[in-house]
Parts: C-alpha cells; structure tokens; sequence
C-alpha cells in the first residue's frame, strides 16, 4: 500500500470513528487503536500515540463549547486533574515495560467494560445530599443551569473518586484512550455528581490527562507524523460533524450498534493479545 | 463575594473556551500543511507500520522539531503542529493557574501548579 492510499484509508476511518464518537457520546478513540491494529496491522505502541493526539484534539474541541455553556466545574476538574494526570504519567511509563500482547489483553477488557458501560441505562439521583466536610473545604459544591433555573449539588466520597480518577488516567497513558467512561463512573457513581456535570467535566478533563501521557511518548518517539496526522485530522472533522449532527439524529439504535462493535473488538483483541499477534 | 468570584470564574471559562478553539485550529492547519509537504515528496512511497521501530531523534525532541520545521520537512511540520496540539491543555491549565489567582483562591493556585509541573515534567522531563 502506498503511504497516499494509506493516509485517505486511514483518515476515512478516524472520520467515521470520530462522528460515532461523538454522536452516542462514547468518544471514537476506543474503537481508534483496534481499528488501526487488527485492520491495518499497525504496531500497537504507533497506533496508541496516534491515538492519545486525537484524544487531545477531539476533547479540546468538544471542552470549548461545553465551559462556555457553564455546566462543567472547573474546581472539580482540576482538582481530580491531579490525579489523572499523574495516573497518565504511570501508565505511559508502564507503556514502555510491559509487552504488547498485555497492552492487548488489557485493552479488550477495557473495551468490555465500555461496550456494558453504553448499556448501562443512566441512574437518577435527583435528590439533593447533605455536604460533606472535604468536598466543602475543597469548594468542589457548585450548581448548573438546569431546565427549571440552577441547580446546586453536593459531591460526596471525594477520596474513592480521586483513586479512581488516578486509575482512570492510568489506564489513559497506557491504551492512548480518553478514559471517559470510566472518568464519567468516578464523578457520577462515587462522587454523586450530576450527569450532566460529570460528562462535561470529564471531557474537560480528558484533554490535560492525555496530554500528560502524549508527551512521554512523544519523546519516546511513539508518536509517528505519517500515522498521526491522518488520525487526528479524520477524528476532529467526524467529531465537528457529529457535534453539529447530534440534535437531529436517534442515538438509541446508535448506541445500541456501535456497543455491539466495540463489544466484537474486545474479544479480537483479547484473542489477538492471548494468542501472542499483537 | 460569592457573586464576584462566580463572575470571574464564568469569565475564565470564557477565556478557556476560546484558547482550547484557538490552539486546536491552529494545530489542526499545521499538520494539514505538513501533510501536504509529506504526501507530495512521499505520497508514492510504501508505508510500513507493523514493525516498531520508534521515531529518528529530530521527530521526538521540541529542539528537533523547529530544526525539521525551518528545513521545510513534511513530517516536522506535522510533529510541530502536535506539538501545539499537545501544548494546548498545558496553556489552558496556566491560564486557569492565573485566574485562580486573580480571584486570591490560594489552594487552587496551588492545585494548578501541580498539574501544570506534572504537564511539564512529561514534555520536557527525562525520556524514560
């Protein structure tokens, strides 16, 4: 294949990547790293840096929108960055020791754990809990404008939700993913933060956590030009469009489709990682 | 107070939005400039990704990268526009870093500067 048919191929890929991405909210760079792996036969460690600099490019983009709308907190996010981003500094360095068909192993997983969490109907706590004494002294309460005017909110367990954001941006710097949904679980499910505050903040967040990681492996000399470029360039435009796309468009069977998709993809990557091919 | 500090809290956010667009764009055009270079000189060219080999040392340092840069190198002025890329969050979190301090919230000051040295360390700190 010759490096021209190969860059279209590519960014063809990413665009569709990157709109399903953004269209059933699960981000396209999950599918990123499989796709360029077990189709194009990439070497894991390139499609993993290409893959962390679209992560970067797609979350930047989609955190412009959302800060200016004020839903997402940025006392939380950066607070939780601490985390994340030290997380992210383990797993790239963990990136360099540990071999390929564990890189694999470990990203079919997280690849289950995605395509259950896209199922996963979305709890509702409406309720309004009682402060709790270290997210108050941290100032991590806040409200956001909500369909019947603002809504405060009280986040609980700040402790849980920091270990879980140190493991979320570990598992970032090592498999070249967002990490969003597990982001997502740590603010929504430990924390007790609004969805839609945690969703937002999370993709704040996604962005520095990536960046951490992106550059060890660009020193590294992970992060290949000729690979990269048309993997971000393909992600950022399919994701502009999802984004414009998304008001009009029933993500129901979406969702339902591209969990069936990401589900497949974890099996042949764990089957790629235990049978030792990648 | 609270009305203030939540004034300039929006107006930071404000701010932060427009750099993350900003930077964004702007790296975006790089690697589309640097692509064009690339696939004219080496469209033709057989790819080989499936053997590792990792990146020639002018593709992996910030020095490097301005030298491929200035010789007009397809591949440098890819790396140069992730770099900005990569450089993006870091300028948001200093940015953040100097709102905080205008609204004298010492303990966020601090946050930031964490995750600001952490940003720093993985660009520019030792390479294993």
């Amino acid at each position: 294949m010759s490096t021209l048919e190969f860059t279209l191929f590519v960014c063809a890929g990413s665009l569709l990547a990157g709109l399903v991405g953004a269209l059933t909210g699960l981000g396209g760079s999950v599918v990123l790293v499989p796709f360029l792996t077990l189709l194009f036969k990439v070497d894991i460690r390139y499609a993993i840096g290409a893959s962390l600099v679209s992560v970067i490019a797609t979350s930047s983009g989609a955190a412009a929108a959302y800060v200016k709308e004020g839903i997402s907190n940025i006392r939380i996010g950066m607070f939780l960055e601490i985390a994340t981003t030290l997380g992210a500094l383990l797993g790239a360095h963990l990136a360099a020791r540990v071999s390929t068909h564990a890189i694999a192993i470990v990203f079919g997983m997280v690849l289950l754990f995605s395509a259950y969490f896209a199922r996963k109907p979305r709890p509702l706590h409406e309720r309004t809990l009682p402060p709790d004494p270290l997210a108050t002294r941290l100032r991590l309460n806040g409200s956001f404008p909500d369909a019947e005017g603002d809504r405060s909110y009280n986040v609980q367990h700040v402790p849980a939700g920091w270990t879980l954001m140190f493991g979320a941006g570990a598992l970032s710097g090592l498999l070249g993913i967002g990490s969003g949904a597990m982001k997502v679980l740590a603010m929504d499910q430990a924390m007790r933060i609004p969805f839609k505050v945690s969703t937002s903040t999370s993709n704040f967040m996604i962005g520095v956590t990536a960046a951490a990681s992106a550059g060890v492996y660009l020193r590294r000399g992970y992060i290949d030009p000729g690979l990269a470029m048309p993997v971000m360039l393909g992600v950022l435009a399919g994701s502009l469009v999802g984004a414009k796309l998304l008001m009009r468009v029933h993500t129901k069977w979406l969702r339902l489709g591209f969990s069936l998709v990401i589900a497949l993809l974890a099996l042949e990557m764990l089957y790629n990682g235990l049978s030792g091919r990648i | 107070m609270p009305m203030e500090a939540n004034w300039t809290d929006r107006r930071i956010e404000g701010a932060v939005g427009n750099l993350l667009r900003g930077g964004v764009s702007l790296a975006a055009l790089i690697v589309f400039l640097g692509a064009i270079i690339y696939l004219v000189r080496h469209g033709l060219s057989p790819v080989e990704y499936h053997v590792f080999r990792g990146e020639p040392a002018d593709l992996r340092t910030v020095r490097g990268i301005f030298r491929d840069t200035f010789h007009l190198r397809g591949r440098g002025i890819i790396q140069l526009g992730l770099l900005v890329l990569i450089a993006t969050p870091v300028a948001r979190v200093a940015l953040s870093m100097f709102g905080f301090a205008a609204e004298r919230d010492r303990m966020y000051v601090y946050f930031t500067a964490v995750v600001f040295l952490v940003l720093l360390y993985s660009l520019l700190g030792s390479p294993n």
